[in-house]
């Protein structure tokens, strides 16, 4: 049995190259100075206030549209269940195929729709209802970002759903259980791993995007990810960039081992 | 612990190690391989040219290769600090790279530039002297670097909205705009502003001076609809803001688009930017890119590139082809007096831009 | 019945919402003027400019070239790895998804420097190093999307089909294939989106001359982006909605259905 272990094989080798190697470099920028040898100075800088606010401004906003794209996926997954078999791939499909639109241009499309002489605004105006001030603010990027990552909820929430098999459910209700609780205790624990692998999706690369912010944020909105553009482009100072990423990845990982635990306990339960 | 967690475990902490010291003779090697790596990565006959996005007019590069047998690997970058990021990280090495003042003196005081055969260039002298002047402040001998377009920074506002001609920075301090500024999301551009409506030098490295700087865009970040550097054009079309730091360049189009659209160097002074050709150390041959040099200055050339991106040209013999009402036009060629007070930039110490880049991050993060 | 219509009302509101933006860019593709505020005319040399460039269509082989094979040689090294996760212990696999999160988690514009760094040491940047690059961030999200699926799927069955005399590789690709198979195709979708998306990590691990899409629509975005690049955009979508739907009603296995 154990011998299969064998099997993540090119995995781990590719790991070891491309992940494990680039984040030795990554070290090696952050830690080590030619004239200190190993310092922890910019690891120090890397935690001055400022950038623990552009960090907890990142974490607030990947935080809501990790809730939202989950609130937002979750029934829309559950619909296209509903669905007949041939229809739901295509709705799927139909979800995924924007993503085809080059990324640059989905989020400039949203500026055109979010900013003050906006489709949007336009509309209202001929609803005769007031304008929104969403432009250029965090909200927009919100919006942005839900655009951007709700496939990557959708999907594996979708999969998870979908391998709930009809007769478990059925069975649920014919014990007398009703739609809450077969909502509660049957589908939600069982789609726990989905839910946990669409956040990690949804909420890791959310934490880290420059470019959503910058565009549709009208750069007032400063998150961690355009910090970290900033000390690698524009201030050419590497070493802290390094910093920031290393601090990030330390805050970030204990949540990725959080997430694969929850969903291996749940389904040992099931098994 | 679990003896099999320990075992993997070890293991991946003995791969880690062989691949720390795979990294640190890497290092070491680095030198020696980067030079063999040269001679592979620009093979015969072919130069790698790093350039602005769509800043050349392409049937250039395909005439050029037509005609001297020289393949041109093109290159494209946004920002003099990204071309920097890529021509130092090292990964491909740029023969010819087109950026702005400021980058070239930096590369140059940090001996990255070669210096340029200018006999050996047939149309060098179609380069108006007024150019070669103004670029000694970042190039005293004029021998690193050949200017291609050049151009200033200042308001475009919108007449329509705006009560009286915008000429002077006041106008994006005062509050007289508030919720229709447009301010460039570049650290250097927004602190210019500032500086320059303070009576400062955009070059400054005093302390107070910057930081009296930041103070005021600090107060002015309220007012602010957005900072762009991309889209200021389009966004100004569409309206959707009243005044906006803008790069001459782009007022042309924008007023093509919006007849509403002016555009004003300020009274107190701007920047002045020239964008020039340089070669880097790293370039294998020299007479070729020396020949792809020459040949955009080139009348022909030059009218092909002025035509598609209609910036200022230091190329006195376009200048002199062309009509009169677009030699005219201050949207396109800036009077004298326009650029009187204006300034080159140069490069900062490394404090200074230490010091502009955290306070950028303490007026955009609260 | 009011159920029916609340779901297909949601699913409806959705869809406004994932195809108005699209709508607008399609709509730009005709627009005759350069500017994307103001509307021009109804044109459709766009179209005709786009099949005439030969730097576009160089940028659409290699995007294409670079995401398919990034998105199979992904799904072929996340697949068995998925399977030896499920074998793995606990620990063992926090430890290895920890790691292998890696580049999802670091900043594009980190992973894209570093394996800049990386790459450079040992080859020549070109195709193959973005390439390798893309394959690197496209894995986990290939792993994330089987892994789910996988776990809810009974491995008992293989044992049954190896009792009764199937080989390792036909008992997997009969027995458990079958049942995470849409687990695969869409990590797959995936890691083909995620490719063709990607700019910054493709802009640095790129070689000299290389362009791909988003590098070449990158390049435009200071002094406005062309027309053209919203008229190419149009064709790939359509091209690849029409493919999806032709695939999708094209008659299928009844494997699925259990």
């Amino acid at each position: 049995m154990k011998k299969r272990v064998w099997l993540t094989g090119p995995y781990v080798f590719w790991i070891v190259i491309f992940t494990i190697l680039p984040v030795i470099v990554l070290l090696w920028y952050a830690l080590y100075d030619s004239k200190q040898g190993i310092t922890f100075e910019h690891l120090r800088e890397a935690v001055k206030p400022v950038h623990l606010k552009a960090f907890w401004n990142s974490i607030l906003i990947s935080f809501e549209c990790t809730v939202i794209c989950l609130l937002l996926a979750y029934p829309l997954a559950l619909c296209i269940r509903a669905l007949k078999l041939g229809k739901r791939s295509t709705m799927i499909m139909i979800v995924i195929a924007p993503m085809w639109m080059n990324y640059v241009l989905r989020i400039m499309s949203w500026q055109l729709i979010l900013s003050k002489n906006g489709l949007l605004n336009s509309l209202l105006t001929i609803l005769h209802l007031p304008n929104h001030d969403l432009g250029n603010s965090s909200a927009a990027i919100v919006i942005g970002m839900i655009y951007d990552y709700l496939p990557f909820m959708l999907l594996p929430v979708y999969n998870s759903i979908m391998s709930v098999g009809d007769d478990v459910i059925e069975a649920a209700r014919d014990l007398g259980a009703n739609k809450l609780t077969v909502f509660a205790k049957i589908l939600l624990p069982l789609t726990i791993p989905g839910i946990s692998s669409g956040i990690v999706m949804v909420f890791v690369p959310a934490l880290t995007t420059f470019a959503i912010s910058d565009m549709l944020g009208g750069g007032k909105v400063m998150l961690i990810g355009n910090i970290i553009e900033q000390e690698f482009i524009s201030s050419m100072n590497w070493k802290l960039g390094a910093a920031l990423s290393l601090v990030l990845m330390i805050v970030v990982i204990p949540g990725l081992f959080i997430s694969p635990t929850k969903a291996e306990e749940q389904n040992t339960i099931i098994n | 612990m679990n003896k099999k967690v320990r075992r993997f475990g070890q293991g991946l902490l003995i791969v880690c190690v062989c691949c720390f010291f795979l990294t640190m003779i890497g290092c070491a090697k680095k030198e020696n391989k980067k030079k063999t790596e040269n001679s592979v990565n620009t093979g015969k006959n072919t130069l790698t040219v790093l350039n602005y996005g769509e800043y050349i007019d392409r049937d250039v590069l395909d005439t050029f290769e037509k005609e001297t047998g020289i393949k041109i690997l093109y290159e494209e970058a946004t920002t003099p600090e990204e071309m920097y990021a890529k021509y130092k990280g090292g990964a491909i090495n740029y023969d010819l790279i087109c950026t702005s003042d400021y980058m070239i003196e930096k590369l140059k005081d940090e001996g990255e530039l070669k210096e340029l055969d200018i006999d050996s260039m047939q149309y060098y002298e179609n380069i108006d002297e007024r150019y070669l002047k103004l670029s000694k402040t970042f190039d005293p001998d004029n021998n690193y670097s050949i200017p291609y377009f050049w151009g200033t920074i200042g308001i475009l506002y919108n007449s329509k909205y705006a009560d009286k001609p915008v000429d002077t920075w006041e106008a994006l301090f005062n509050g007289d705009y508030a919720g229709e500024i447009i301010m460039q999301n570049s650290i250097r551009d927004a602190y210019m502003c500032a500086l320059k409506y303070k009576g400062y030098s955009l070059n400054t490295t005093d302390k107070d001076e910057i930081l009296a700087a930041h103070e005021l865009l600090l107060k002015q970040k309220k007012d602010v609809e957005a900072y762009f550097v991309d889209e200021v054009r389009e966004e100004m079309v569409a309206e959707n803001a009243t005044v906006a730091v803008c790069y001459s360049g782009e007022a042309y189009l924008a007023n093509e688009y919006n007849e509403d659209l002016q555009y004003a160097v300020p009274k107190e002074g701007s920047n002045l930017w020239i964008d020039s050709w340089c070669m880097t150390k790293r370039c294998k041959d020299e007479k070729n890119a020396c020949k792809f040099l020459d040949f955009l200055c080139r009348e022909d050339i030059a009218m092909l590139n002025f035509e598609e991106i209609y910036y200022p040209t230091p190329n006195k013999a376009v200048y002199e082809k062309l009509p009169k009402d677009v030699q005219e036009d201050t949207l396109v060629f800036p009077t004298d007096e326009a650029i009187a007070n204006s300034e080159v930039y140069k490069t900062l110490d490394k404090d200074t831009t230490r010091l502009l880049g955290d306070l950028w991050k303490e007026l955009k993060v609260y | 019945m009011i159920k029916r219509f609340v779901m297909r009302f949601y699913v409806v509101l959705i869809f406004l919402f994932l195809y108005v933006p699209i709508g607008i860019l399609v709509v730009l593709s005709f627009n005759n003027s350069r500017s994307r505020a103001v509307w021009g005319g109804f044109t459709l040399k766009w179209y005709k400019v786009l099949f005439m460039n030969k730097t576009i269509i160089h940028a659409l082989y290699n995007t294409l070239y670079i995401a398919f094979l990034s998105a199979l040689i992904a799904t072929l090294i996340a697949l068995p790895a998925a399977v030896g996760i499920v074998y793995m212990r606990k620990k063992q696999v926090k430890v290895m998804l920890a790691f292998g999160n890696i580049p999802m988690l670091n900043a594009d514009i980190v992973t894209g420097i570093l394996l800049m760094l990386t790459l450079s040491r040992v080859m020549n940047l070109g195709t193959t190093s973005i390439l390798l690059a893309h394959v690197t961030f496209n894995i986990p999200y290939v792993l994330l999307s089987i892994l789910p699926k996988l776990k809810s799927t009974n491995m008992s069955i293989y044992e049954a089909a190896r009792d009764l005399g199937a080989g390792p590789v036909s008992a997997f690709i009969k027995v458990i294939l079958p049942e995470i198979m849409p687990g695969v195709i869409s990590g797959f979708f995936m890691a083909l989106t995620m490719s063709m998306d990607d700019f910054v990590v493709t802009y640095f691990t790129k070689g000299a001359g290389i362009d791909t899409l988003s590098t070449l629509i990158y390049g435009q975005l200071k002094r406005g982006i062309k027309p053209v690049m919203y008229s190419l955009s149009t064709v790939i979508f359509l091209v690849v909605l029409i493919i999806l739907l032709i695939v999708n009603y094209m008659p299928r296995d009844s494997k699925k259905n259990r």
